[in-house]
């Protein structure tokens, strides 16, 4: 049975991670590589690198990095952040990422979808979308969430799968930071609108939050980053939980 | 030991090359017929388009040397699909190893079986020794919207709005659609089964 995916997310700035990690057993708390191990032997079932280098020319050190994540680790991973042109993509798809993340950049030139689908495949696409409800209607932002679109989500998410998009990685800009639960209704939305798999993120702060998510959000994945850095929820235990409430996951 | 791994236009390579580094070994990634014939092990990887890829193939003459090779030969991902003897995407005819077809998955209920099928899936009905210390229903990454359809040949399965051919096995020839290396440590031993073959 195909089974719902936990994916940690690593912030990455200049090759490091930020926002505060806390494993004792790590001895460099800034190296995502080291971290990307422990998450992987811990049982996450993916992993996300987000970009937050304002840079162009520390971009470099970005291809750098996932090169050494693709040497040491064995589970799929996706690189985001920032990402423009399909060149960005050859480049960080040759380091050895699975799949490429993009988001303001879609938005702003939305061909880019169907160029990167159609040289790579849309098994590598990811489009980001970051969702705010403005006065009761869902409307897309770019830029980390502060710049608001006059796109509507659910018709942005839908034209990005008729692009060639692979899978959606939604976060709910309302959910973000909050720790109080995931936002279901949107996700299960645009999960019964599309036939692509759709990442919910943004909110996760309890692991009954997971539950729900998959169950009433219809998540294929659910992305988190927080919770795991600060180990507030390890990943065996919130497998363990997921399998005895009845969701399907990889133990 | 010399391992070739098959270089044409199909993406991702490079982490098949790493999980092969990782067990020990050391491949080489070539389209060189002599270096492929003689190599000992042969890795046919592959992601992408499956038309495009024989375009590739035949314009490098692989296409007459893969059915021929007599090594242990492990087609991987695309690599499974193109090993069977026709595949409905872009209506493409394949290597005919395997007399097998190539079918496209087609979703239903949306929120419950999505296309493509992306995500850790289990093995079941295994069979060989490829499966040497692994259980039923270990867990394997995929990511793909074709699969091979269930023959003779078959030695795993996998179900997703239907069972389909897992991993099959002819003769000297191994094909997996899941990605071994991406597939943490059952993905990893199934590389070092077929690398001990």
């Amino acid at each position: 049975m195909l089974t719902k995916r936990i994916i940690p997310c690593l912030d990455i700035k200049d090759g490091r991670t930020v926002k505060g990690v806390n494993f004792v057993q790590l001895r460099d708390a800034g190296d995502p590589v080291e971290l990307a191990k422990i998450y992987s032997d811990q049982g996450a079932d993916e992993l996300v690198f987000l970009d937050i280098t304002a840079t162009v020319d520390k971009r470099k050190t970005l291809a750098e990095l996932v090169t050494k994540v693709a040497k040491a680790i064995n589970i799929p991973f996706t690189v985001g952040g920032g990402v423009s042109t399909v060149e960005d993509v050859k480049v960080l798809l040759n380091a050895g990422a699975d799949k490429i993340s993009i988001n303001s950049a879609a938005v702003k030139q939305p061909g880019l979808i169907n160029d990167m689908a159609l040289e790579f495949g849309s098994q590598c696409i990811v489009v980001a979308i970051d969702t705010r409800n403005v006065d009761g209607i869902d409307f897309v932002h770019t830029h980390g969430g502060r710049k608001p679109t006059l796109l509507k989500t659910q018709e942005w998410a839908k034209e990005v799968c008729e692009r060639g998009a692979g899978e959606i990685l939604l976060t709910s800009m309302d959910h973000d930071g909050t720790k109080s639960g995931f936002a279901n209704e949107i996700t299960a939305e645009i999960s019964y609108m599309l036939s692509i798999p759709v990442i919910a993120s943004g909110g996760a702060g309890s692991m009954p939050h997971f539950r729900d998510v998959f169950t009433f959000g219809k998540a294929d994945a659910a992305l988190a980053a927080s919770i795991f850095h600060f180990k507030e929820i390890p990943i065996p235990e919130l497998k363990n939980y997921l399998g005895q409430e009845g969701v399907p996951v990889r133990i | 030991m010399k391992v070739a791994v098959i270089k044409y236009n199909a993406g991702n390579v490079q982490s098949v090359l790493y999980a092969l580094e990782r067990l020990g070994a050391e491949p080489t990634l070539t389209d060189d017929l002599e270096f492929i014939s003689s190599a000992d092990k042969v890795i046919f990887p592959g992601q992408g388009e499956a038309s495009t890829a024989m375009k590739y193939l035949q314009e490098k003459k692989l296409d007459l040397l893969i059915p021929e090779l007599k090594q242990p030969f492990f087609g991987v991902c695309l690599g499974q699909q193109l090993l069977c003897e026709f595949s409905e995407e872009n209506n493409t005819t394949c290597l005919g190893v395997f007399p097998v077809k190539v079918k496209r998955f087609i979703p239903h209920n949306t929120a419950e079986f999505k296309v493509p099928h992306v995500g850790w899936n289990n093995l079941y009905d295994l069979k060989g020794t490829l499966f040497e210390g692994l259980d039923n229903h270990s867990y394997v990454y995929y990511v793909h919207s074709f699969y091979c359809e269930l023959s003779e040949f078959t030695i795993a399965k996998t179900q997703y709005i239907h069972d389909f051919a897992a991993l099959m096995n002819k003769d000297n020839f191994y094909a997996m659609q899941a990605h071994p290396e991406k597939s943490s440590l059952v993905g990893e031993r199934i590389l070092k089964n077929f690398l001990a073959l």
